[in-house]
């Protein structure tokens, strides 16, 4: 009832605020030049911080009309500026008024401004352009659809100090990706913002530093190039080292600070650099302290995570910086208890950034933990961490999950730990909770996590195989993505290493040999080796070879000839020369080589070849055929004998390898015996 | 190895932390001690070759290390004042080289300190200022005011107070009357100015019997020094011993007549008695200005202020009577006389005479000079009869002492006062003796301002004035001093000079005095490892 009674009430209201609006919209059409120009700049200032008029006035069609108005050659440079601030403010609004304003096709008309004389008109149309191209909704592909845009923006960069905040910011939010750094670096970005980092103007000098901040990322040309650029005579890593000095805004710090990690990551500045372990360091991580905001908090702790990543001494020195281990503890504490019940303004932002917290905190310590012993373990002795970690496991949100993978495969590295706090906290339950249905790239991290919970010496093995995991490495041995290739194969690899019988059965049945003869012939070499790996692990000790060789001997043998008459490097006929020499320490599977002359002529070739390795693993092969002690060893010698394996073996007898020396003689003296 | 810092008195053979008022970081576990045995898990193990720093925040009382120039965190909070770096060697053969500051450090402290000049600098932006439009006036007009009144200078309190529309919270007599007595105090009548206190404040001393100790000692210092009114009717043969303060190797150190006032560090330098009566700010230092000179000055002065007082006006005419008389004016000459004046019309011509002035006039004729003035320099100005009551007097201060430990219990702090001032007796020249600064007149003023407050309490007025609780001005006088010796006495290091009242780099000095434990610390070691930062030199040798 009472929705009905309230529907018309409603429904005048806006219809009055309607016929307002379309009071502003019709005095656009006005005759009189002049009366517009007033109907304009009345318009200006009825939509100046009113969403709903300005939503009105959208509907109405007044977007339409004031772009007409800005392109029309007749239209005073003062109309036209006015159009534009308009416009501007008109973005200002909601995403949808953005939307609206990007289907009327606002941005040619607005660069088509551009062209003019008059800077006012310039800047207007600047000011409208940077509120949209900041906005999520606008695709940054379109400041890139006109060749000609960019070199003009670069020129409009010394009209002013407007022109220049608007357009830097403007860069700096859409460049996004390889492709865009390239158009803007050819177009001498460098050049033409480096002196901005010096403007009077403090919104340009951040706008300049954020710049080289999105063109520095993942680029070694750029970043190269940023080292010897002088800016009144000061090199610019100088410059970025005093603009995050203590007393700076701190999202100058932080963002000067992202420069340098970016330079540093791109291999432009070292990483034992002073400008790196010093400053830009210990930046990141006061960044992560109590007494930054929550949003400066994430930031600094990604930054640093992807500053520390690769070299272990920074994440030594991280480790020890300001407690910064127990520090990020602190990021699990959101929201916390006390917020809940004295502010909800405050609860509401907390909740926003938990996740984002979360996330953070994770890829830090993932970061941390990546190579020394001794910061895993200070990381999990950190208050409930293994529990936090766990629980991120299952959290709704992706990147929570990711982290948290990321972050336990950082800390499964250890042996140690894989044997105490991985078993005590049952990591392996929520991690095959997460391998079910997830997406690929937390797929990536999870399984090569559990390549190491499947370690021999490692305790979580058991129960992981009993929760089904070799029908799931199965399948992601089939998939797309050669990065989950090569985890399914090298953690059933793990996995069949020393094994019992009955899983190398399970691995072989579960895997069928079409599709082990598909990952034999994988175009990425990394599956290849940890194939080959595998059907070595799976042919180990005697009775497991005879029985495997005999239910698939003869796809075996096959596989294997057609590596070794492949194009392979070194490493591969390698591998697969020992899969060779243990099929050859089977007692009944010798005989699929002994009859396979094709075989013996392959071996007798690698016992002549040039590269040693191959020599000793050819060698191998032939020690187990003509062992005395065992059936038939008679026959065989003579074959192979006959074959002309013995002038080799004296031959090999005088290499001056001493391995392979010794190994000749062992075998010449089972001849003699 | 134990580097940290620790109060005066911590066991030196043992590592710091370990003991009360000490802190610690060891090497060998990378523990923090704080005054415990038991020490919590803070950072990094170090050894030979690493350079450590120690960095304490004098502003939230907080410290930290640093390990070769990464800051650890903080180890401490809540630190009391007054600690020394220490370090503290456990294996035979160790070596430390220490960096006061000589050497770059390797952590950027600078940098520490510009973060934290910009937040305090912030705070002070932010802090919250009341709605009321000119609420900042009042405020500065009440401090001013109440720094008047609490100072005694009552007539310039009372035209303020009038010129600005507020009241004195304290009658006009009350406070002359404390004027009264701080300057008896300050000329070293202490026997009239214990006999004024009385009289004007009945039950103040007797419900205060330490101060009314610590009155009686400084008594007997001043009748050593013949300045006490007790000893000096008993005859000093030159009457301008008796008015005169001794010439202490400062000429113009001494007769402050200005009440003592804890913004000027060197107010003790403030000679002329009515220009601080005027401001309380002026330090007259330089002692070669001209008779002329200073008069018209003073004169100026007057007028800009606009405040036409009878009391100002005494002060002129007999400082204009002396220029008239006198052709050439000796600085000390002048100094003398002047006080005299200031002092007799402003206690209402307490033992103020006409005749006492002509005597003077007399004297003024011979030319003094710092030497013959130094002749002059008897006990109790030479008088038998003085020396005899002084001893009288040291007995009943004695007994007094006796009965006051009977009644109170033991107070160390008087019993070292009364030892250090009949400790002057053993000396034959007490002004040149160890003990002799007791009888500088600078001492006289924490006994004047003791008693003021003492004043003030009983008739609950503020204890200080709330320009001395201020933020802006250093706590008080003595540890600005310290701060500001610090550099020049070489053995310490001040960051920085302009901020020494907030910030101080930990390992300056201020005690000379201390430096030779940490020396002998130095001293027993001959092995490696770093005790502080230091720039370029690589780690430490053998």
């Amino acid at each position: 009832m009472a929705c009905l009674l309230e529907t018309p009430i409603r429904m005048s209201v806006l219809s009055e605020v309607t016929a307002s609006s379309r009071h502003y919209v019709d005095r656009l059409f006005d005759p009189d030049p002049q009366k517009v120009l007033q109907g304009v700049i009345d318009m200006k200032n009825a939509v100046i911080g009113n969403n709903k008029q300005k939503a009105n006035l959208i509907v109405l069609g007044a977007v339409p009309r004031l772009l007409y108005l800005l392109q029309q050659e007749t239209s005073s440079t003062e109309l036209k500026t006015e159009c534009a601030v308009v416009l501007g403010s008109l973005a200002m609004g909601t995403e949808n008024n953005v939307k609206s304003l990007l289907d009327c096709h606002i941005i040619p008309a607005l660069l088509q401004g551009l062209l003019s004389p008059d800077l006012k008109f310039i800047e207007a149309c600047l000011r409208c352009l940077r509120t949209i191209f900041t906005s999520p909704v606008t695709p940054e592909e379109l400041l890139y659809t006109d060749a000609t845009v960019i070199p003009h923006l670069m020129a409009l960069l010394s009209r002013s100090r407007y022109t220049q905040e608007y357009i830097c910011q403007i860069f700096s939010h859409c460049c996004k990706g390889p492709d865009h750094q390239t158009i803007l670096f050819n177009h001498g970005a460098v050049q033409n913002i480096a002196h901005l980092l010096t403007s009077l103007s403090y919104k340009v000098r951040m706008q300049a530093l954020k710049c080289f901040s999105v063109l520095a990322f993942e680029n070694p040309q750029v970043s190269m190039t940023l080292v010897n650029v002088l800016v009144d005579g000061e090199l610019l890593p100088q410059i970025f080292v005093k603009m995050l000095q203590r007393d700076k805004p701190i999202e100058m710090q932080l963002t000067s600070a992202k420069c340098l990690t970016y330079m540093c990551r791109a291999g432009a500045i070292r990483t034992d650099d002073n400008c790196i372990v010093l400053k830009t360091l210990p930046c990141l991580v006061r960044m992560c302290s109590k007494e930054r905001l929550l949003e400066e908090r994430v930031e600094g702790a990604e930054t640093l995570a992807y500053l520390i990543e690769p070299d272990v001494e920074l994440q030594r020195i991280a480790s020890i910086t300001d407690h910064l281990i127990a520090m990020l503890a602190d990021y699990f504490k959101y929201p916390s208890s006390v917020s809940a019940i004295t502010d909800i303004k405050r609860l509401d932002h907390d909740l926003k950034h938990a996740h984002e917290l979360r996330q953070a905190a994770f890829k830090l310590y993932a970061s941390l933990g990546a190579n020394d012993e001794d910061i895993r373990k200070k990381i999990i002795e950190t208050e409930n961490m293994m529990d936090r970690i766990v629980t991120g496991l299952s959290e709704s949100s992706v990147k929570v999950r990711l982290a948290a993978v990321r972050c336990l495969h950082s800390l499964s590295r250890s042996v140690q730990q894989l044997r105490t706090s991985f078993q005590d906290h049952a990591v392996w339950k929520p991690l095959m909770k997460v391998l079910q249905n997830a997406p690929d790239e937390i797929l990536v991290v999870a399984s090569s996590m559990l390549c190491n919970l499947l370690l021999e010496f490692s305790p979580s093995k058991e129960p992981i195989l009993e929760s089904g995991a070799v029908e799931l490495l199965c399948g992601l041995t089939q998939s797309e993505n050669p990065a989950l290739r090569v985890n399914g194969i090298w953690a059933l690899m793990n996995m069949a290493f020393q094994a019992e019988q009955k899983i190398k059965a399970d691995i072989l049945r579960s895997l069928s040999t079409e599709q082990l003869f598909r990952l034999l012939s994988d175009s990425d070499l990394n599956v290849l080796m940890k194939t080959l790996g595998l059907l070595r692990n799976l042919l180990s000790t005697r009775p497991h070879i005879d029985k495997i060789m005999s239910t698939h001997g003869k796809q075996i043998m096959q596989a294997v000839t057609l590596i070794l008459e492949g194009e392979h490097n070194i490493e591969v006929k390698e591998q697969t020369l020992c899969i060779l020499a243990n099929i050859a320490d089977g007692t009944t599977a010798k005989e699929l080589i002994m009859t396979n002359d094709d075989i013996l002529q392959k071996i007798k070739y690698y016992m002549g070849h040039s590269h040693v390795k191959l020599q000793l693993a050819a060698m191998f092969c032939i020690s187990n055929l003509i062992w005395n002690e065992e059936e038939g060893s008679q026959e065989r010698q003579d074959k192979l004998r006959d074959m002309g394996i013995v002038d080799i073996l004296h031959k090999l007898s005088q290499s001056p390898d001493t391995n392979l020396c010794d190994k000749a003689k062992t075998a010449l003296q089972q001849y003699l015996a | 190895m134990g580097i940290g810092l620790s109060a005066q008195g911590v066991n030196m053979n043992r590592l710091p932390g370990w003991d009360k008022h000490s802190y610690g970081y060891h090497g060998d576990d990378g523990h923090s001690f704080c005054s415990s045995g038991t020490g919590q898990p803070y950072g990094p193990t170090f050894t030979t070759g690493d350079v450590i720093g120690c960095c304490v925040n004098l502003i939230n009382n907080t410290c930290f290390y640093t390990k070769n120039g990464h800051s650890l965190g903080i180890a401490f909070t809540d630190l009391p004042p007054n600690l020394y770096p220490t370090v503290g060697l456990q294996t035979p053969g160790e070596v430390v080289d220490a960096n006061f500051g000589q050497h770059p450090f390797v952590f950027d402290i600078e940098d520490y300190m510009r973060e934290w000049r910009t937040k305090i600098q912030a705070q002070i932006d932010r802090f919250p200022i009341g709605d009321r439009e000119g609420e900042w006036q009042t405020m500065i007009q009440k401090m001013v005011s109440s720094y008047l009144v609490h100072h005694g200078y009552c007539a310039t309190a009372e035209a303020f107070a009038r010129s600005t529309d507020q009241t004195v919270l304290e009658e006009l007599a009350s406070i002359k009357n404390r004027q009264r007595i701080q300057k008896l105090v300050l000329a070293g009548r202490m026997g009239e100015a214990i006999e004024t206190t009385q009289q004007l404040y009945p039950s103040l001393l007797e419900r205060n019997p330490n101060l009314l100790f610590t009155l009686k000692v400084r008594q007997f210092i001043e009748m050593v020094n013949g300045t006490d009114s007790e000893v000096r009717c008993l005859g000093g043969r030159s009457p301008k011993s008796q008015d005169s303060y001794p010439v202490s190797p400062r000429p113009f150190s001494s007769p402050s007549m200005s009440p003592s006032h804890g913004l000027n560090i060197h107010n003790l330098a403030s000679g002329k008695g009515s220009t601080a009566h005027f401001s309380g700010f002026e330090s007259c230092s330089n002692g070669i200005i001209s008779n002329k000179a200073h008069q018209s000055y003073c004169h100026s002065k007057h007028q800009s202020s606009n405040l036409n007082v009878p009391e100002l006006n005494s002060i002129n005419m007999s400082r204009s009577q002396q220029v008239n008389n006198f052709t050439s004016n000796d600085v000390d000459m002048e100094t003398d006389h002047y006080s005299n004046g200031v002092g007799e019309t402003s206690s209402n011509g307490f033992l103020n005479g006409s005749s006492k002035h002509d005597h003077e006039m007399e004297d003024c004729d011979t030319e003094m000079e710092v030497d013959s003035s130094q002749l002059r320099r008897q006990l109790c100005g030479g008088s038998q009869a003085a020396i005899e009551r002084m001893i009288h007097f040291g007995r009943e201060l004695q007994a007094m002492s006796e009965q006051l430990r009977r009644e109170c219990g033991k107070n160390t702090a008087n019993k070292k006062m009364l030892k250090d001032a009949f400790s002057l007796l053993a000396y034959s020249d007490p002004w040149n003796s160890p003990v002799g600064n007791q009888l500088d007149p600078i001492q006289r003023e924490p006994v004047c301002s003791a008693l003021n407050s003492a004043i003030l309490v009983s008739r609950s007025q503020r204890k200080a004035a709330i320009v001395n609780l201020s933020l802006l001005g250093p706590r008080n006088p003595q540890s600005a001093k310290a701060t500001s010796s610090c550099p020049s006495n070489g053995t310490g290091h001040t960051m920085s000079r302009t901020d020494g009242s907030i910030w101080n780099w930990i390992l300056c000095i201020r005690h000379s005095g201390r430096l030779p434990t940490l020396a002998m610390h130095f001293k027993s070691s001959h092995y490696i490892v770093a005790f502080s930062q230091h720039g370029s030199r690589p780690a430490l040798q053998i």
